[in-house]
């Protein structure tokens, strides 16, 4: 890898610094038609009939959509299919679609929109998750018989006797908000129906595979019958799977009816309030402890408002319940989780993933119950963390792998001066306006799906008759860089340049579906199977030539571009191993399948194996609250993260960055915030996520300890860095102010309650 | 009206000057570095450069840049694709990734060093505030215009914007 990939290598990064990359709504296709959704006023309301007559009349109109037009499924879901294409019996949230106009151009799309009249029966709306589960509430989905979507659980120890043995109780309530991903690129895609009778699809979402499914049930065709193309995408954090996914089939129903290319691409305020989004919990917590630190039960009930729609809440539910003890060995324990459909926004997935709400809550336990017990938190902390061979709360034996969650401890620890720093803190009191802190939070986590479900990926190397390689894996490039981790991996695996790898435009016809590109599982799970395929290249390779070389296939070394013997007397070149292959007949093509480790889980008892691996996390903050105000200022920021290997150093880092700027947002002023069930936060300038200003000088600290389980010795790290920067600051507010905050965003009691909109700079 | 677009001059009717200057931009002349990404001057993805200002031209019309000089990205680097010292810095540093916000970044910072060629890191991250970034949490960004900076100073002073 070294000297061929330099700093920061990107396979894309040209094309995106010149301008050149091509996103959906740069493609260019002729006799493009234009579509534009149509919501409607109301949150909750039976559906009477949509009246289309006014809008189909308008100028430029080619077609106005509605269920009714539906050929195949208009209901979908990757767990439950309660979402709707369009709107066919209620309106369950102020973001449900009832019909998209399909015009020459935008602009009348958008117009003709306006004319399509909904005549509906209002309906109570339920907008509180707890009363959406009291006898008697408002039904968000009839059929389903209460508002309950999903519950989860954790029956360890005993939490009476737990509780008995503890010196210390404590027990808080804490609330987080809904957050927007806010990813630049809106929602778009482009339908295009082929002469071959397939319909092609380009657009913006991070799960082509759930894409394909959604259009192919949508339109009831086989799977063969719609081809995803991979399309460069402006950014996606988890949004870009269910949401995405219907807008991509909208545009190819639009297609399929019209004969003709119909471009679906979201105005932001379509994108803000039709999107599903973060979670908002209630927690409640109660933990005990001995004396001397240990925690000896944790009891606690976790509420998730869900929002119309089932979403993938289930899952995310299950990965807060597994990791609601924070990285801490816990021997009593009683969770109760629950998922609740309400009339608010869709929730859905969201980097974290139900782990930055509750890392919220645990680090800021263990600070509460430190300083109650009169000891540091980092003290308490290290009672009670999580080491080599540890059990975790779900009964898992940590023992597959280092355990660092020491090591980055440490490393956050030793670069910040810590104690040190801690002994300055303000707390409610100094000379200036300006109060002074630093906090700190840590987490380990689950890597990949775990017991959610099924996870294998596949990746393909197809070997040209001069050398060139094409690569492609069943990952998905979000804009983090995959393509380029994968690139990289297979050049070190097969000891050539990277330059001799061109990934290729990935297409759901051609690579199998390895999943979605979520849960942080793409390095780990498509490099895994990058470097399985590259192995196998290898055993083929040397097997052709190791005649040439007397040696053993086996024993052959691939460097530098050359298959060496292993004394290094003897080599051929990369390309010529490749034209003897070609010479005799076999083709140096192969498919790698990395299928995770075995995982476990016993629903009723909340017990098993949740995770075949786990990563471990520390990040700290200081910052300055305001007296007078209430402005809280970042300083500095510091993360350490064990990420089994750092495949792209720079892209590293970019993950560190970019997932603690977005829990900074989370942190101190992200929300969307809704009146009566509507969104009113609904561009950049009312939600408002970090600019450049509001941030500190960060640092990163990568920690490597190259996982045994995983080919390529990499782990995760693009939720890791996203979920603890939240409680670091909220316990540094409270080293600075002496008060503790148990709701996000943290809005200290000087600051005025809404902050004003910031002012649009043109 | 006339206007100059990246070296070229173009001559377009009072009618295409009604027109939204992004809209013209990307369908016209196919230069696509201008995103769309929320339609009101908040986010700034839709950032270029007349006469060396950065103008965030989702709300403007043709007819607002007519006689004057605008850059897109599509502009900055040499007509061989040979990168503008800034843009490579970009890559180098690790300040790209889903790349949406990358080319108003680019054309921001380009701006900015021309005026301040030697400026402190407080003085990039004020300087690139109106600009948003989801992915990067800016950081590699500041790295790239910091490092970039050196070739705007002095002697060293870059390449003119292209002129086709």
């Amino acid at each position: 890898m070294k000297a061929e990939c330099g700093r920061g290598w990107r396979n894309d990064a040209h094309a995106k610094v010149t301008g050149a990359t091509k996103y959906t709504d740069d493609l260019k296709f002729a006799r493009l038609l234009h579509a534009a959704p149509v919501y409607s006023d109301f949150v909750h309301a039976r559906l009477i009939r949509v009246a289309t007559e006014d809008a189909q009349r308008a100028p430029g109109v080619a077609r106005v959509l509605t269920a009714r037009d539906v050929p195949g499924s208009n209901r979908f879901g990757q767990i439950i299919r309660d979402y709707r294409i369009f709107a066919d019996d209620k309106i369950r949230y102020n973001g449900d679609v009832v019909a998209m106009v399909v015009a020459e151009t935008r602009d009348l799309a958008i117009r003709a929109a306006s004319l399509v009249r909904v005549e509906a029966e209002p309906l109570p709306a339920v907008l509180d998750p707890e009363e959406a589960l009291l006898p008697g509430a408002v039904l968000v989905h009839e059929n389903h018989g209460s508002n309950l979507v999903n519950t989860h659980r954790i029956r360890r120890g005993n939490v009476d006797e737990g509780f008995r043995q503890a010196d210390l109780v404590i027990e808080e309530q804490f609330r987080t908000q809904s957050v927007e991903h806010a990813y630049m690129e809106p929602e778009v895609a482009v339908g295009v129906p082929r002469a071959d009778g397939v319909i092609e699809v380009h657009g913006s979402m991070q799960h082509p595979f759930s894409t394909r499914r959604f259009v192919s049930a949508c339109l009831g065709v086989p799977l063969s019958g719609v081809e995803v193309v991979g399309t460069p995408m402006g950014g996606g954090f988890g949004g870009k799977d269910d949401t995405a996914a219907v807008v991509c089939a909208r545009a190819a129903l639009a297609a399929s009816i019209l004969g003709r290319p119909v471009k679906l691409m979201y105005r932001r305020d379509w994108s803000i309030r039709e999107s599903y989004k973060r979670h908002p919990y209630r927690v409640s917590y109660k933990m005990g402890l001995a004396r001397d630190g240990r925690i000896t039960a944790v009891q606690c009930r976790i509420l998730a408002d869900g929002g119309a729609y089932c979403s993938v809440t289930p899952w995310v539910t299950w990965r807060s319940t597994v990791q609601c003890c924070g990285p801490y060995v816990v021997e009593n324990v009683h969770c109760d989780t629950l998922g609740v459909y309400t009339n608010n926004v869709v929730a859905g997935a969201m980097r974290g993933f139900g782990s930055p709400q509750m890392n919220f809550v645990v680090e800021q336990m263990v600070e509460i119950a430190a300083s109650r017990l009169g000891v540091s938190g980092v003290e308490l902390r290290r009672r009670n963390m999580v080491r080599q061979g540890s059990v975790t709360v779900t009964g898992q034996r940590l023992d597959s792998h280092k355990v660092a969650m020491g090591e980055v401890l440490d490393a956050v620890l030793a670069e910040t001066g810590y104690e040190e720093k801690l002994a300055r803190c303000s707390r409610g009191a100094s000379d200036g306006d300006e109060l002074y802190g630093i906090g700190l939070a840590m987490s380990y986590r689950g890597v990949s799906l775990g017991a959610e479900g099924v996870d294998f990926c596949a990746a393909m190397i197809n070997v040209q008759p001069d050398g060139s390689i094409l690569l492609e894996a069943g990952v998905h490039e979000n804009g983090q860089g995959a393509e380029s981790a994968m690139s990289l991996i297979a050049a070190q695996e097969l000891g050539v340049g990277v330059d001799r790898i061109r990934y290729r435009r990935s297409s759901t016809s051609n690579v199998p579906d390895s999943g979605t590109t979520v849960a942080s599982r793409g390095t780990i799970m498509g490099g895994g199977a990058v470097t399985l395929a590259a192995r196998e290249l290898k055993r083929r390779m040397a097997e052709a030539v190791c005649g040439r070389l007397q040696c053993l296939s086996g024993a052959a070394r691939f460097e530098g571009g050359e298959i060496l013997d292993p004394a290094g007397r003897r080599s051929v070149s990369f390309d010529e191993a490749i034209s003897v292959m070609f010479a005799t007949q076999h083709f140096p093509h192969v498919v790698g399948v990395f299928r995770a480790p075995r995982v476990s889980w016993d629903e009723h008892t909340g017990q098993g194996d949740a995770y075949f691996t786990w990563v471990y996390g520390c990040q700290a903050v200081e910052l300055s609250v305001n007296k007078r105000t209430g402005k809280v200022r970042l300083l500095g920021a510091v993360a350490a993260h064990d990420v089994g290997r750092a495949v792209n150093r720079e892209m590293v880092r970019g993950q560190f960055f970019g997932g603690m700027a977005m829990a900074a947002g989370y942190a101190l002023h992200e929300e969307v915030r809704s009146k009566d069930g509507r969104i009113t936060t609904l561009n950049l300038n009312s939600y408002r996520i970090p600019r450049s200003t509001d941030l500190p000088e960060m640092k990163a600290i990568i920690i490597e300890n190259p996982d045994p389980q995983s080919p390529s010795g990499a782990k995760a790290l693009g939720e890791p860095t996203n979920e603890i920067l939240a409680p670091a600051i909220a316990n540094a507010v409270f080293h600075a102010t002496g008060r503790r905050e148990f709701a996000l965003p943290i809005r200290l009691s000087a600051a005025p309650d809404d902050p004003p909109q910031e002012e649009c700079r043109l | 009206m006339r206007l100059n677009v990246n070296g070229r001059d173009i001559e377009v009717s009072d009618a295409v000057g009604e027109r939204r200057l992004i809209t013209f931009l990307r369908e016209d002349l196919d230069l696509t570095g201008a995103k769309n990404a929320c339609d009101i001057g908040a986010c700034g993805a839709c950032t270029i450069l007349v006469d060396d200002e950065p103008l965030k031209i989702c709300i403007k019309r043709v007819k607002d840049v007519a006689g004057r000089r605008v850059l897109t990205i599509e502009g900055l680097a040499a007509p061989d694709g040979t990168l503008h010292p800034l843009q490579r810095a970009f890559v180098e540093r690790g300040a790209i990734q889903c790349g949406f916000c990358t080319p108003g970044m680019v054309l921001v910072a380009h701006a900015f060093l021309l005026r301040q060629p030697d400026p402190t890191r407080e003085q990039i991250r004020k300087a690139i505030g109106g600009n948003l970034c989801r992915c990067t949490g800016y950081q590699q960004i500041i790295d790239a215009i910091e490092e970039a900076a050196v070739h705007y100073r002095g002697a060293e002073a870059p390449a003119e914007p292209a002129r086709a």
